[in-house]
């Protein structure tokens, strides 16, 4: 079951790789990520140019209908160059539900833009107190006339600050963790009402807690079918499971590459540190990890692509497994490049930074184990 | 666990206690308190427990120590690390200070010591170099003899807070043609000596805490080389021991898992899927606390029989630093979404951090715990010691 790539998901890939090898060397990134903005249109461009932005689309979209193939060729790439542009957020998250549940004309309009890199949206789903649990939904969204008035608090939303749009959970019927009564609503950034709060991430990007009070959005910016909120972002998900898993297997095999050479060059009590059995065992080990990850990451991204059944199980599977696999790399890739790991000027802690994030992001490790324990 | 105590050791034990709670300074209770203080504020305590006359519990009564027995010194451990106070600079009091009255002339010994007691003086560790690791007999940094000083060139890495230092002790190569372990000399420079140079290393949680020191053309006055030339290795090994019989840290552990209980009953609903797991690991970490404490209680008893603990340090650095890795890595995966938040470093800047305010270091210190298993001898080192010392391989 190795996935053997297309000609045409090959050239993808190559062009992605030749972008960035030119592009988005580790000073660039750096660059960018203590810019003020903290991200680079310049890039985002780029890729637009490419057809990046639209790569997981259906063809009338401008995309490659290539889905979660694609979507798994360019997280793993922006994954081994830690890429901070909000690909997954747009992309993934964004452009996945409104693919899915948009109507003509979202879809018309939105992915348009999407496509064309003109506008950055975050997705909110998450709010204080309520941990991975995406039915447990206290922002309200009340019907009125032709509007919805939106209130409540959303947490920790990735990429906030950079968004034109948001795609906000909110309930329009039910209790605080029905899973029926939470709907989505596509909410512009500028709204009156709508305020953020932002903060850094651990991995170098910006999030925002956000708080709307009195939030009017047209009944046209419903995502989705009223009510129906919870199982849409059930599958959204596991798509963004799939990629977060591309990419963290991006960043490992990088991480698995520079710990090796550094074992075979770095010297210590006169001979290389990749001599002593007892660290060689441990990169054996941190190697197998890897492959585990890409064999789990490939057969979620295979299942997506042919709409299986059996996907939320596989994915909450292949987030556990890649979550352990990516701490377990990153803490030994720090453990062997010694105190050089400590320092922020390698590249190394960087990559530890990222997959420690793409753990938490959608749920750790732990939540996803337990979900695949009790997911039929 | 509690040791059972004399009635003379209780009373000591209530005594600091009370004089803890009386005079730990509110100042110094900051979110992270060894990243948030300036160099003032992280010696309140310090001069308090000077004026006191505890602050050197290790040391001789003739050189300034409080001459406690080993049972009020390990109370004192104890006490100090379950109150959460920010021990003394130890590079100055546990490290330099005895290599200086095991090793060091009279002249050096009221020079140095009196300004180490009352926190005048602060001392940084210069032994890493680039490229040495946990291979300290690999020093390359040079000492050349000229008439009354040394001239002195080379690069010390890993420099914890000399940013903040007067003094750097420092190995040097002064006989290059001798085996390694045997042409090294302990060197005491003064931080402002001309060609002294430091520059920060920023490391993953964003914080400064280590520095390189460049040393070009330092001139050092012969007098303070520690002990004879040549016999640095001895002195740097006696230091060593020093460094690593304190590393089980029971009671920063025992803290720290008391916070990780409070925040995963505040933030994981027993409901949640992940709530099991966390009861189960906690559990572990709890038992894994309550062995290594045992162990350590067994070998303060064997040494008070007289007994040399032998490789113990070794054991108490391994199981000590996993064991408050993995804290701090529950700690951060306790506060979910918030676990993504990493505050800004120079702290006490005005910035927003979101979610609880007890999560806001959670993600700082698991980045920053990952330095346990390198720094003072790394784990797999540690390791070693145990397979030769103790079994023999």
């Amino acid at each position: 079951m190795d996935i053997q790539f297309t000609e045409e998901q090959e050239l993808l890939r190559n062009s992605v790789q030749r972008l960035l090898k030119d592009e988005y060397d580790f000073d660039a990134r750096r660059r960018i990520v203590v810019s003020e903005d903290g991200w680079s249109r310049t890039h985002w461009k780029k890729f637009a140019d490419m057809g990046l932005l639209a790569a997981p689309f259906a063809e009338e979209f401008g995309g490659f209908g290539e889905g979660a193939l694609a979507t798994m060729i360019v997280m793993q790439e922006f994954g081994r160059r830690l890429v901070v542009e909000p690909f997954f957020e747009t992309v993934v998250l964004a452009g996945g539900l409104i693919e899915a549940e948009g109507t003509d004309a979202q879809r018309r309009e939105h992915l348009t833009g999407i496509a064309a890199g003109e506008s950055i949206w975050a997705l909110a789903w998450a709010e204080p107190g309520a941990r991975y649990d995406l039915n447990n939904v206290s922002t309200t969204a009340r019907r009125s006339g032709d509007h919805y008035i939106l209130s409540g608090a959303k947490a920790a939303v990735i990429g906030a600050p950079w968004a034109d749009r948001l795609i906000v959970s909110a309930r329009t019927s039910g209790d605080r963790r029905d899973r029926q009564g939470v709907s989505l609503f596509i909410v512009d950034r500028q709204s009156a009402g709508l305020h953020l709060q932002s903060f850094k991430t651990i991995d170098g990007r910006r999030a925002a807690e956000i708080t709307m009070k009195d939030v009017q959005v047209p009944a046209a910016a419903l995502l989705g079918g009223e009510g129906e909120g919870a199982a849409i972002l059930e599958a959204c998900r596991d798509r963004a499971i799939g990629a977060l898993c591309a990419e963290a297997v991006g960043a490992m095999s990088e991480l698995n590459s520079a710990t090796l050479d550094y074992a075979k060059t770095r010297k210590q009590f006169g001979v290389a540190l990749g001599t002593f059995q007892v660290l060689q065992h441990r990169m054996v080990d941190m190697f197998i990890a890897h492959q585990e990850a890409v064999s789990l990451t490939q057969h979620l991204t295979l299942t997506l692509a042919s709409k299986d059944s059996g996907t939320t199980k596989l994915a909450s599977g292949a987030k556990t497994k890649v979550g352990y696999a990516a701490r377990f790399i990153g803490e030994q890739a720090i453990q062997l490049h010694g105190g050089m790991g400590m320092s922020d000027e390698l590249v190394v802690g960087h990559y530890f930074k990222r997959i420690g994030a793409i753990d938490i992001q959608f749920g750790d490790s732990a939540f996803h184990l337990m979900r695949f324990a009790h997911t039929n | 666990m509690e040791l059972n105590l004399s009635r003379e050791d209780a009373a000591f034990r209530d005594e600091v206690r009370s004089f803890i709670a009386a005079n730990y300074p509110a100042e110094m209770r900051v979110p992270n308190p060894e990243t948030d203080l300036s160099k003032e504020q992280s010696l309140l305590w310090h001069r308090i427990l000077h004026k006191k006359g505890w602050i050197a519990p290790l040391w001789p009564k003739e050189f300034g120590g409080p001459g406690w027995s080993l049972t009020q010194r390990f109370i004192w451990e104890q006490e100090t690390s379950r109150a959460g106070t920010l021990p003394p600079l130890a590079f100055s009091v546990t490290m330099v200070g005895p290599v200086i009255y095991t090793y060091g002339s009279e002249a050096q010994r009221q020079k140095f010591l009196p300004r180490i007691l009352s926190g005048d003086d602060w001392w940084c560790q210069g032994y890493s170099e680039p490229g040495s690791g946990s291979d300290l007999a690999s020093v390359r940094t040079k000492a050349v003899r000229d008439g009354d000083h040394y001239i002195v060139n080379g690069h010390k890495t890993w420099t914890t807070l000399a940013q903040h230092a007067d003094w750097i002790f420092c190995l040097v190569r002064t006989d290059p043609s001798a085996k390694p372990q045997a042409g090294i000399s302990f060197l005491l420079i003064d931080m402002k000596t001309p060609g002294v140079t430091v520059r920060p290393i920023i490391t993953i949680d964003g914080s400064h805490e280590v520095n390189d020191v460049f040393l070009e053309d330092v001139r050092v006055p012969v007098e303070n080389l520690i002990g004879d030339e040549n016999k640095g290795w001895t002195y740097a090994k006696f230091l060593l021991g020093n460094e690593r019989t304190s590393m089980a840290g029971i009671g920063r552990s025992t803290r720290y898992l008391r916070r990780l209980k409070d925040i995963v009953s505040a933030e994981v609903p027993e409901d949640d899927p992940a709530f099991g797991e966390f009861v189960r690991d906690i559990a572990r970490i709890e038992l894994d606390v309550l062995a290594l404490e045992a162990t350590e209680l067994r070998v303060v008893a064997q040494m008070s029989r007289g007994i040399d603990p032998g490789p113990a340090a070794s054991l108490f650095k391994i199981r000590g630093t996993e064991i408050f890795q993995r804290i701090t890595d529950l700690t951060h995966r306790a506060m979910g979404n918030y676990g993504l938040a990493l505050r800004e470093h120079p702290a006490g800047g005005n910035v927003f951090m979101p979610g609880p305010d007890y999560g806001h270091t959670a993600a700082e210190k698991y980045l920053n715990s990952r330095k346990l298993s390198i720094y003072g001898g790394s784990n797999e080192i540690q390791r070693n010691i145990i397979a030769k010392a103790v079994l023999g391989l």
